[in-house]
This record gives structure tokens, C-alpha cells and sequence, in this order.
């Protein structure tokens, strides 16, 4: 039988990686991870998780560590979140190269300057390029059912790469919510112990990062992407696995909600996405044909999945709580460039919100919805991404007066 | 050519990949001024400065031509010089 206990979202990411039984942990503290890694080295130092935890100097190194030890064929595991994820990139590229399919929590975080500790999606989207799986989730109970899934992903014979679990800092790790566990009997039948394809052993020495150079980059990096692409049936095939067992179904790589006869659909991911399901419903209520796509798996990007949901639409307003700096927000930009030359594809407005912590709720919602209706009214106005929340009388103006 | 995943290769190999060729400096050692303190030796980032024989030799085949060698000897034995064919 399964437990339902009011957690805090980082108490379910510990417990839900207890379960997973991890041979490593690396840890460095920064908000608002830090309760996961907290909560994981109580469980080691009470003797109810058999893990070797490594208290380490950086994130850098964090992240070092869980490469090693998966290289040395263990389940590894680390959190992190903003300026310690910049840190772990360039470890965190090289890993993906070598195929060490670890698991880790990036609590999304906005990134310096200014410092600021609040949530958005600039952290993690910044590592959207280096071959990680990145699934976001939109609830203390998703994230739980997802680290579990996310090591048999991770570790399933032809992914073999990192999943990084991108949870929403303070909404989701510091809000206490009903979540339901599951029984560990059930977490063990469904995640086997972690077979490696190749790992360390000195009986047989094999190197790992080795140099490889223009006679083979591209073709590693092709098989990356083959494997990425292949990652979009399986992990639908293990969240439907996960679901059997758990009872808990969150659809596959999106979630459509309400989009069936929607002629505007908005299109987002994380924690914002319960937000938005009450403001569709709303604005149903008063008549309006609204409907939410919620991303789960960003990383691979599910297009496929994403235009059957929104094919019959006329508009989609992509709420990005990140922007690529002299372009426009990722997923906007992503969608673009999938759905550009379907003929029937509905036109994308893509939105600006909730950086560094603005709050994104439902009068907020209503406001994007409002905007972009008026943009369809007016055929298409809104080309440059449209910042919803925007105080403009305080916007610094630069050096010039 | 075949490529494992992860390009994983066989261990202890890097002796077969010899990077002397990407030197544009060759040092050059001088075993009359050389006092065998040893210091080329301990700095070469490559361990390429073996004993030979009781003499300190370089060994070209990984010497990358960083010039350490030449710059820390106290006995100005080692000096670089252009790498030309």
C-alpha cells in the first residue's frame, strides 16, 4: 500500500531518490536545492540509505564525482541549481560525451546579475544543448513519480545518458503538498539494479574522455542525437510503466489540457502549468476557447506530440519563463522552427514571464491571454516577444541620457 | 573504424599517442652545463625528461615544446630553439 503524506517537494525528491537506491551522492549546498541534499544526508547518516555521500568543495566537483562514480558503474545523484548548474556545465557536456547516465535535480533558479534566488527557467534552459534528458514537472507529487522514472530513462541500454529533473525553486521545493509514496517493493520491481554497459575495473582498464578529433566528433555527437531520439518513445513507454505500478499517469512527453477545440493554446512548463490549467478553466467558464500544452520532456523536444495537440489551433502563446538574450525565450524558439513550414501550423506569440520570480498567476494569465487575443485581432502584431509583467517606468534606459 | 559508445577505449594507450609533433620549440639540453639538480625533470608537464644512462635526456616523442624546462633550469643548461624541417 502506498503512504500519503503532506512533504515538502524537496522531502519528496529525497525520499523518491532513497528509493532509488543510489550508491553516490554528491552534494554542494545552494537555494533552493539544498533541502534535497539535506534531506538525502540524513537519510545516509540514520543508516536508512546505504550510499556513499561525498560532501564536496564546488558543484564543479559535484558533478565530477557523480561522473566517476557512474563511470565506475554506480547510480549516482546530485542537485543543484543557478549559478551552481554554470558551474557543472562544462562537466556536465563532458558526460553526456562519455555516456554516464546519472540523475540530477536542477532546481530552476534565475542566474546573476542581479543576485537573485528567485524561480525561473534560465538556469536549466541554459544547458538545454548539452545532450542531457531534461524533464520538468509541475508538482511536489510529479516530481517525486519523476526521479523514479528518471533513472530507468537515464539508464535504459540505448539512452545511456544524464537525466537532470528541472523542478521549480521555492514553488515546488519549499511548498509543502499531499503526495502520495510509493511502497519500495514497487520502486524495486520497476527499477531494476543499475547493469552498465562498460564502467572501471582495473582488471580490464578502459579511459573514458579520451581525445577524438575531427575524424569523430560529428559522429559521436549524431549518436548523442540518435539516442535522444529514440529517448522520446521510451521514456513515454516507462512513465506508462511507472504509471501502471503507481496508479499515477501524467501523459507522456506533454500533457494537453483542455486543447481539444481550443483556438488559442498556451504552451508551458514547470509549476506555472497548474496555474494556468485553473486560469483556462476560468476563462472556459466565461466562454473562451483556451487550452494549456504543458512541456514535460524539453529535452528531447516532443514536436511530434506537441503538433498533434495544437494542430487545430489558430494561435499559441509560448509562456517563457526564460529568454536567450538578443533573440527571444527557448521554447518559443524551439516551437517556431518545428512547426515553420507545416501549412496549417497556428502562429506563435511567444511571452516573456515570471523572471527572476516575477509572479506568473492567474490574473497574469488572464492578461497574456487578453494580449494575444487582441494580436489575432489585429493579424499578427506581436513579433517581438511580448513581456508580460513589464514595470517599463523603471526600465534602465543605459549610459546614454 | 569503429566508435564505442561514449568512445570508450582501451586503457593506458596514451604512450601510442605521440604529441611531440605539435612542438614549434625544441628544447635542447647542454649536459656540460647540467648540474642533474633534477628541476626539468620535476617540472616537465609531460614527463618527458627521463634519466638515461646518469644523464638527464628529452624525450621528443612528447615533449610539447612548452619552454618550462628551459625557463625554470637554474644552470641555464636547456634552450629553446625554432623547430624546423
Amino acid at each position: 500500500m502506498s503512504v500519503v503524506k503532506v512533504l515538502e517537494g524537496s522531502e519528496a525528491v529525497a525520499l523518491a531518490v532513497k528509493a532509488c537506491r543510489p550508491h553516490v551522492i554528491s552534494a554542494y549546498p545552494i537555494s533552493p536545492q539544498t533541502h534535497i541534499v539535506e534531506g538525502l544526508a540524513r537519510f545516509v547518516a540514520d543508516g536508512e540509505l546505504d550510499a556513499e555521500y561525498v560532501r564536496v568543495d564546488s558543484e564543479f566537483s559535484a558533478a565530477s564525482v557523480i561522473s566517476g562514480a557512474s563511470a565506475a558503474g554506480s547510480r549516482a545523484y546530485t542537485a543543484s541549481s543557478s549559478q551552481g548548474l554554470l558551474l557543472m556545465s562544462e562537466v556536465l557536456y563532458a558526460s553526456c560525451g562519455m555516456r554516464l547516465p546519472f540523475v540530477m535535480t536542477g532546481v530552476n533558479r534565475t542566474v546573476s546579475a542581479p543576485i537573485s534566488i528567485q524561480v525561473d527557467h534560465q538556469d536549466t534552459m541554459s544547458l538545454r544543448d548539452c545532450g542531457m534528458i531534461q524533464l520538468f514537472v509541475e508538482s511536489s507529487q510529479e516530481a517525486y513519480d519523476t526521479h523514479i522514472a528518471a533513472f530507468k530513462i537515464a539508464e535504459d541500454p540505448r539512452i545511456i545518458l544524464p537525466v537532470m529533473v528541472c523542478m521549480d525553486g521555492w514553488v515546488l521545493t519549499h511548498s509543502y503538498e499531499r503526495v502520495t509514496l510509493s511502497e519500495q517493493e514497487d520502486v524495486d520491481r520497476f527499477l531494476p539494479s543499475f547493469r552498465p554497459v562498460d564502467f572501471l575495473d582495473v582488471k580490464n582498464p578502459k579511459t573514458w574522455g579520451s581525445i577524438g578529433e575531427e575524424d569523430m566528433v560529428m559522429e559521436l555527437r549524431y549518436s548523442v542525437q540518435q539516442a535522444l531520439q529514440y529517448a522520446k518513445g521510451r521514456i513515454k513507454e516507462i512513465f506508462k510503466e511507472w504509471a501502471e505500478i503507481s496508479g499515477r499517469d501524467y501523459g507522456g512527453l506533454i500533457e494537453s489540457y483542455r486543447t481539444g477545440d481550443a483556438t488559442m493554446i498556451l504552451v508551458a512548463m514547470g509549476s506555472m502549468a497548474g496555474t494556468i490549467k485553473e486560469a483556462v478553466d476560468a476563462l472556459r467558464a466565461e466562454g473562451e476557447k483556451v487550452g494549456l500544452v504543458k512541456i514535460r520532456s524539453y529535452r528531447p523536444f516532443p514536436y511530434e506530440e506537441i503538433w498533434e495537440a495544437v494542430k487545430g489551433a489558430e494561435i499559441l502563446a509560448v509562456v517563457d519563463a526564460n529568454l536567450s538574450l538578443g533573440s527571444e525565450g527557448a521554447v518559443g524558439m524551439d516551437l517556431k522552427a518545428k512547426l515553420y513550414g507545416h501549412p496549417d501550423a497556428p502562429r506563435v506569440v511567444d511571452v516573456i514571464a515570471g523572471l527572476g520570480g516575477r509572479d506568473v498567476n492567474e490574473s497574469r494569465i488572464r492578461e497574456i491571454v487578453g494580449r494575444v487575443k487582441e494580436a489575432m485581432n489585429s493579424g499578427y502584431s506581436l513579433r517581438e516577444p511580448y513581456w508580460a509583467g513589464l514595470n517599463e517606468a523603471i526600465v534602465p534606459t543605459g549610459g546614454v541620457k | 573504424m569503429e566508435i564505442s559508445i561514449g568512445a570508450v577505449v582501451k586503457g593506458g594507450t596514451s604512450l601510442a599517442y605521440k604529441t611531440g609533433s605539435w612542438r614549434d620549440q625544441r628544447p635542447v639540453l647542454d649536459v656540460e652545463k647540467c648540474k642533474e639538480c633534477g628541476t626539468c625533470e620535476s617540472v616537465c608537464p609531460d614527463s618527458s625528461v627521463h634519466v638515461v644512462d646518469e644523464i638527464y635526456v628529452i624525450d621528443y616523442d612528447y615533449c610539447k615544446g612548452c619552454g618550462l624546462c628551459a625557463y625554470e633550469c637554474p644552470a641555464d643548461a636547456i634552450l629553446m630553439v625554432r623547430e624546423e624541417k
